[in-house]
């Protein structure tokens, strides 16, 4: 495996359903010889996952024969949820959380966005429950139609 | 074998991000500043005050009103905490006299810090921390939107983030101040003391007129919504001209560190 498979292979530890680059936060990696350059970005600036998604990607590649692995982290340009790619998206979905839709700029919206799919029965008359979930990039919605309660990827 | 040690054993000690001391938060990052420019002052002034509003904030751990409003204000202190560790980090890197953002959040007295006093307020009630927040965060936006251009590329990259985060934040504080003004008689009450007590350490908060128009147009907004008007008191006292940014805090400042700083200055140099 390449280096790059090797880092593309490691699960964010909040959303184990994505990988770091289904996420987009895998930003490039450089492969020197046995030497290897990983570029990664935190989503937000306070996330706690950043040094654990770190140390796994050291680790996965330690395993893999690579044992001179740098982690460097870039902050520009800043992540936003419009890098989770396609296919990060349709898994979120299929594990029952609704991705997240374009990333807007906004003035000062006072709480009116468009609404959240359902992503079980697809009725969009769901409910914001909490603006957080169990982690900060998360809501909580509830379907009003099919009763389903579900964590929503908010836009970011 | 516990099933700790059978975690531990997978891959070491790595797999517990906070069982090995925290990592850098600007591991990586080239490091250089860019001569001639005032990086050093204004990181450990915006990182001092998202570190400051941050412990404010994560006070409502277990004294919010609901759950969901806990969890949020607990988020939303992450986010600020987290600014404040690349500001910190940025801050000891510029002064390049050895300090770590550690030694800056713990070990300086405070006359060192340089947030302004609005940060350092006592938590009061609810609606007093809404209407912090919604004066925080709409200026804390307006400020480093204009430094997403700044010459050091780093502080120019952490406010670009950090512009992200407060847009939210201003949401949540905005959603509550028009809940609570166009709420109840008693609830309007309560938010328009709240702003009022609030509001005398605003004018503190700006040296830029365009920051402050857009901050006043912003307020203006949510204020008008939530049937509230901007509150006519004056500025909070100085001491001899002098306020946060200049190491001049309230009462409350010292007491706030001592609770922040305690357990890092009783066990020098622990990890944990």
């Amino acid at each position: 495996m390449s280096a790059r498979d090797v880092a593309a292979t490691v699960l964010d530890p909040e959303l184990p359903v994505l990988t770091i680059a289904d996420l987009g936060i895998l930003r490039d990696v450089h492969e020197d010889g046995r030497r290897v350059t990983v570029d990664i970005t935190p989503t937000y600036s306070g996330c706690p996952a950043m040094a654990a998604i770190r140390a796994d990607i050291t680790a996965r590649r330690h395993d893999a024969g690579f044992s001179d692995v740098n982690v460097r982290t870039v902050l520009h340009p800043p992540w936003t949820t419009d890098w989770i790619t396609a296919d990060g998206r349709r898994r979120l979905e299929e594990h029952g959380i609704a991705p997240p839709g374009p990333v807007r700029a906004v003035p000062v919206t006072l709480g009116r966005r468009s609404p959240v799919p359902c992503p079980r029965c697809g009725s969009s008359d769901t409910l914001k429950v909490s603006r957080f979930g169990p982690t900060p990039c998360t809501a909580l919605y509830k379907c009003t139609d099919c009763a389903e309660p579900f964590e929503h990827v908010k836009a970011f | 074998m516990t099933a700790y040690d059978a975690i531990v054993e997978l891959n070491d000690h790595t797999h517990w991000a906070f069982g090995t001391g925290f990592d850098d938060p600007l591991a990586g990052i080239d490091t250089s500043v860019p001569p001639g420019t005032d990086t050093a002052e204004q990181c450990l002034a915006l990182g001092d005050d998202a570190l400051i509003m941050s412990h404010r904030l994560a006070e409502w751990c277990t004294n919010a009103p609901e759950l969901e409003d806990e969890v949020a204000l607990a988020n939303l202190a992450l986010d600020l905490l987290g600014q404040a560790r690349l500001l910190l980090s940025r801050a000891a890197q510029a002064r390049g006299n050895g300090e770590t953002e550690d030694t800056l959040a713990y070990l300086r007295a405070e006359h060192e810090f340089h947030n302004v006093r609005l940060a350092e307020l006592p938590r009061g009630d609810f609606a007093h921390e809404i209407a912090r927040l919604l004066v925080f965060s709409t200026w804390r936006l307006a400020v480093l939107e204009r430094l997403v251009d700044a010459p050091d590329p780093v502080l120019a990259a952490i406010a670009a983030k950090g512009v992200k985060e407060l847009t939210y934040h201003r949401e949540y504080a905005a959603g509550w101040t028009v809940r609570l003004g166009d709420g109840t008689d008693f609830s309007h009450g309560r938010m328009a003391a709240a702003l009022e007590a609030v509001w005398p350490y605003v004018d503190e908060l700006f040296d830029s007129r365009e920051a402050r128009d857009e901050f006043d147009a912003a307020i203006r907004q949510v204020l008008e919504e939530a049937t509230l008007a901007v509150p006519d008191v004056s500025s909070a006292a100085r001491v001899a001209g002098k306020a946060g940014r200049d190491g001049v805090h309230t009462e409350a400042m010292g007491y706030l560190l001592a609770e922040m700083q305690s357990v890092a200055r009783a066990h020098p140099g622990a990890t944990w």
